[in-house]
């Protein structure tokens, strides 16, 4: 009749397994927070979100993405620079006048806050984009797998 | 793990841990940040502001090493209720506040001539300025759980409770890079690629930056060490103080009979 007893849980192990509950639920909400933001929270479209799902023509939106090599096109009057913007899967072309950034080259990052209208985008302020890549100066010219070469064979 | 719960043990450990973190914390930070600044190489694109990488990257780190150290302090002081594991929580938020602060600054000075801009609203900025928040919040949370400690333990577990919900946002700091389009720059540097040497960053950032982030790592346990050892004389300070007067109305009393 005794070969059952019921084993106390101890007050420390009911606190951590509280607790790792707890957490898994926190976990969880984060996570379905972070998913219910994936569009909202991002700071700018792309040029492939541009031209699926067109904005109005009165909605300041951002546009961001890798200026095309050899598209910067300076116009006669001295500040108005045309360019196109790419994903690597669509291509928008984008008009800016005033003072662009140094950091904005061509085949670089660029972030654009204007207005998208008949398939040009008019930008009123430029912002540059920095990638996740760091190369020292002396290697200036070679392209970053030249670079990572030349650094591999230093070493 | 338990040894360590021994406020008297860790004593005797903090007393050379602590000015031995500090020391060794100063002198490779330091020596990392004039290496970084005035021998180490510019960059290809950005020039010489690439150089407040040294000071960016580890305040951010720190930032948020911090909080993680507040949650995981916070879980053993909940489940284990060992009292160190709440001072030191206590003892991060300080440290990890002045790093997130430093941390945003310097990205804010980074920003205006790499961006074109002091500050935007993207994942990663604002995530980073709500940890500063968060830091403000625990701290005042803590210290009202203090000055109200003679009333019982709830404040003191409130501060806990506070310290394992603002955890979310750690991850949250570091994906919003990867899971948003955000104008800062995906990570440079991942445990793989610095160890098989791929990173999208030069090795002639790296060996500096990584030197940066050690020698803060240090500075930051040094700090927190000497915080938890202030936090315990000031409680040992009290006790005693509290035993005298106990003692002078003890005394008082029987006289008076």
């Amino acid at each position: 009749m005794a070969g059952f007893s019921v084993v106390p849980v101890r007050a420390k192990h009911q606190r951590l397994i509280l607790l790792g509950v707890a957490l898994a639920a926190l976990v969880a909400a984060g996570l379905l927070a972070a998913w219910a933001l994936r569009n909202q929270a991002s700071y700018f479209y792309v040029p492939s979100e541009i031209i699926a799902k067109p904005p109005e023509a009165d909605r300041s939106v951002r546009l961001g993405g890798m200026v095309v090599r050899g598209s910067m096109k300076n116009a006669p009057d001295g500040v108005t620079v045309n360019f196109i913007v790419t994903d690597g899967k669509q291509q928008v072309p984008v008009r800016f006048a005033g003072i662009k950034p140094a950091l904005f080259v061509e085949g670089s990052g660029v972030v654009a806050e204007g207005h998208w209208q008949d398939g040009l985008f008019t930008a009123d302020n430029l912002l540059a984009k920095h990638d996740e890549k760091y190369t020292p100066r002396e290697m200036q010219g070679m392209t970053t797998d030249q670079a990572h070469k030349a650094i591999a064979e230093t070493k | 793990m338990h040894g360590f719960a021994n406020p008297a043990r860790f004593l005797r450990i903090a007393t050379w841990a602590t000015p031995l973190c500090l020391i060794l914390g100063l002198v490779l930070a330091s020596g990392a940040l004039v290496w970084g600044v005035f021998f180490g190489p510019a960059d290809q694109l950005q020039g010489d502001v690439v150089r407040i990488i040294y000071l960016h990257v580890p305040t951010a780190w720190l930032g948020m090493m911090g909080w993680s150290a507040i949650a995981v302090a916070s879980f053993v002081e909940i489940v284990w209720r060992h009292p160190l594991a709440g001072i030191a929580a206590r003892a991060a938020a300080l440290p990890g506040a002045v790093f997130t602060a430093l941390c945003l600054i310097t990205g804010s000075i980074w920003g205006r001539p790499a961006w074109g801009t002091w500050w935007v609203w993207d994942g990663r900025l604002t995530s980073m300025l709500v940890l500063l928040f968060l830091y403000f919040g625990y701290m005042a949370l803590a210290n009202a759980g203090e000055q109200n400690d003679a009333a019982g333990q709830g404040q003191g577990r409130m501060a806990a409770i506070f310290g394992l919900i603002g955890a979310v946002n750690i991850p949250i700091i570091h994906y919003s890079v990867l899971w948003w389009n955000s104008l800062h720059q995906p990570p440079s540097l991942s445990l793989s690629g610095v160890l098989t040497g791929t990173s999208p960053m030069a090795t002639a950032f790296v060996v500096p930056l990584l030197t940066a982030v050690l020698g803060f790592s240090l500075i930051f346990g040094g700090v927190v060490l000497a915080r938890m050892r202030m936090i315990l004389a000031d409680a040992q300070a009290e006790a005693r103080l509290r035993r005298k007067a106990m003692a002078a109305q003890a005394a008082v009393s029987a006289e008076g009979w």
